[in-house]
């Protein structure tokens, strides 16, 4: 069962810092089943913020509560040994295989050893690790197939929480953007309360439901869904943050079949056909390179259903900028 | 063992041959080479016995120096000078103490062990990646987890290490232990120093003695260490 995670009000000093706090009275709600996304610049205490949760770090005041629940009721290590994490860097331990960097909570939590080994396989093969890499040592293995093992590792005791600190960081791009996407299907088949970091404001939104953006010294600048911080950014930081091209992002959030698309006939011929479920992004991209401006769309069995007009992304984008902020 | 103390000659000098002229003679090794088997296997026992003293006491003070880090320099300090007592100075200062015989040489190779030991361990549990540490406690390992399962097993190449250099190390100080009146190799050579085939056979035994005692300990260290190859 995921669990929902509140932070009341959560503060934290490191001593002889100076003054200036990390995080500074940062209040929210993660529903249960939801990834949420902690992205800021450098420094912005999204780290610490984060291994607050799991006592890693000892908040100054404030309280945090699984389920109703506040962490400080709990024995730090039977707390973790509950809570998924992938720490930053990953931190495989050198000394053991793949399998076993899997089956350490399991382990912890004095499962009998051929259910570890079988839970391990499982995962293993859940995010997508080669199975000839079982049996290998993190010193034998590419940056990317550790990550894969981290995350496999994190979720292997199927906590309710799980707390993922760039986990895709210092990864090339080709590599990130794959095990974005495998991330996503990943969050279909597991049900577990996610808390993710990041300093990429794309792979934000494209993972999180809901965003907090946090500012230099760990305040909250805005909690809310991607589509919502790219249609209403609350201030002039998150507007930056987010980024110039705020329209692409929300394009890249939709669908051509969220649009309304023109009667099947009047289509140029030579023009490619492309499928409703290509991201209005990419269809814009299309859109510009074609001396029309239109382009004929196909459902995912290949049959015509529709023009799709260059104007009528435009609109769209207008449109959604127009109405009441989406839930 | 007591042979050389008791002034017994080793060799027949009425033999008229390479023996009395103090030569090497392969047929006189051949046919006295187990009057060295006692003094091999006693080798092998001051050398085991100290080095084992050693390590339990070592790791005990690296335990302890762990979780307390300002023991480490007091117990470097100390070790340290027990490291720069010359044995043999080490083994008359404790005749008066505990006597002659094993417990007198077998005290002062432990002494002697102590820094090496010691400070392998500190270094090696010192390299562990602090990312392993942090990774093993949000994982939820307990620190006495942390400490066997993580730590330790981490620190084992260097640990490795410092007992390879102790063995070798205790091997060659253990044939100073016939001063201290227990025996090994070391009596052999000294019961007749002129005599080149005693002093060949006796010297190649602790040689061959330090390489085999290196290689078991590399082979443990290999099957233990399967990782430290492959990072
Ligand atoms: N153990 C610590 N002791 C003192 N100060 C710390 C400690 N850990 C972090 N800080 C400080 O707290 C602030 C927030 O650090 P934190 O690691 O949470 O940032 P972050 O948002 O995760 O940054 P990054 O994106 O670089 O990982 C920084 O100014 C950092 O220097
Ligand atoms: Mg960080």
């Amino acid at each position: 069962m995921p669990a929902a995670l509140e932070l009341q009000n959560v503060t934290k000093q490191y001593p002889g810092a100076g003054g200036a706090p990390a995080v500074a009275d940062l209040s929210l709600r993660v529903e249960p089943g939801e990834t949420c996304v902690l992205v800021g610049p450098s420094g912005s205490g999204k780290t610490t913020a984060m291994r607050m949760v799991n006592r890693m770090v000892d908040m100054t005041s404030g309280d945090i509560l699984i389920d109703g629940r506040s962490v400080m009721r709990s024995d730090p290590a039977e707390l973790r040994r509950h809570i998924g994490y992938v720490i930053q860097n990953v931190g495989l331990f050198p000394h053991r295989t793949a399998l076993q960097n899997i089956g350490t909570v399991p382990q912890l939590l004095g499962w009998p050893r051929e259910r570890i080994v079988a839970r391990a396989r499982e995962l293993a093969d859940l995010v997508g690790l080669d199975p000839a890499l079982a049996d290998r040592y993190p010193g034998q293995m590419s940056g990317g197939q550790r990550q894969r093992v981290g995350v496999a590792r994190a979720l292997a005791a199927d906590p309710p929480l799980m707390l993922m600190d760039e986990p895709f960081g210092a990864l090339d791009p080709i590599t990130r953007d794959h095990l974005q996407g495998e991330f996503e299907r990943l969050k279909e088949r597991v049900s577990t309360t996610i808390v993710f970091v990041t300093h990429d404001i794309d792979e934000a939104i494209r993972l999180g439901d809901r965003i907090a953006i946090l500012r230099e010294g760990g305040g909250l600048a805005q909690y809310a869904t991607p589509g919502e911080l790219l249609l209403h950014p609350a201030d002039a930081f998150v507007e930056e943050f987010v980024g110039a091209d705020r329209a692409l992002k929300r394009l890249a959030l939709m669908q051509v079949s969220d649009c309304e698309l023109e009667p099947v006939g009047a289509v140029p011929a030579g023009s490619a056909a492309m499928r409703d479920d290509t991201s209005l992004r990419d269809a814009l991209a299309a859109l510009l390179s074609d001396p029309d401006g239109r382009l004929p769309i196909v459902d995912a069995e290949g049959r015509p259903i529709g023009v799709l007009a260059l104007e009528t992304v435009h609109a769209k984008l207008r449109v959604e900028a127009g109405a009441p902020s989406p839930g | 063992m007591m042979l050389a103390q008791s002034g017994v000659e080793i060799r027949d000098r009425s033999d008229a041959s390479c023996v009395a002229d103090n030569g090497f003679c392969p047929r006189w090794i051949a046919d006295n080479l187990d009057r060295y088997a006692d003094p091999l296997l006693q080798h092998v026992y001051l050398t085991l016995v100290s080095v084992a003293i050693g390590f339990a006491v070592a790791a005990a003070l690296a335990l302890l120096a762990h979780r307390r880090r300002w023991l480490v320099g007091p117990i470097v300090n100390v070790t340290g000078i027990l490291y720069t007592i010359p044995s043999v100075a080490a083994f008359f200062l404790l005749l008066p103490l505990t006597g002659r015989g094993n417990t007198t040489a077998i005290v002062a190779l432990v002494a002697y062990t102590l820094l090496i030991l010691f400070r392998n361990m500190i270094d090696g549990l010192d390299g562990v990646p602090e990312e392993s540490r942090d990774a093993g406690r949000g994982m939820g390992l307990t620190r006495r987890q942390l400490l066997w399962r993580v730590e330790v097993p981490l620190a084992l190449p260097a640990i490795m290490t410092g007992l390879r250099v102790a063995m070798t190390t205790t091997v060659g100080l253990a044939a100073l232990a016939f001063f201290a009146g227990a025996g090994g190799l070391g009596a052999e050579i000294n019961a007749d120093l002129a005599f080149k085939s005693n002093v060949v056979v006796a010297s190649a035994l602790c040689l061959l003695l330090a390489a085999a005692l290196d290689g078991a300990i590399l082979l443990a260290q290999r099957a233990l260490t399967p990782w430290s190859r492959a990072a």
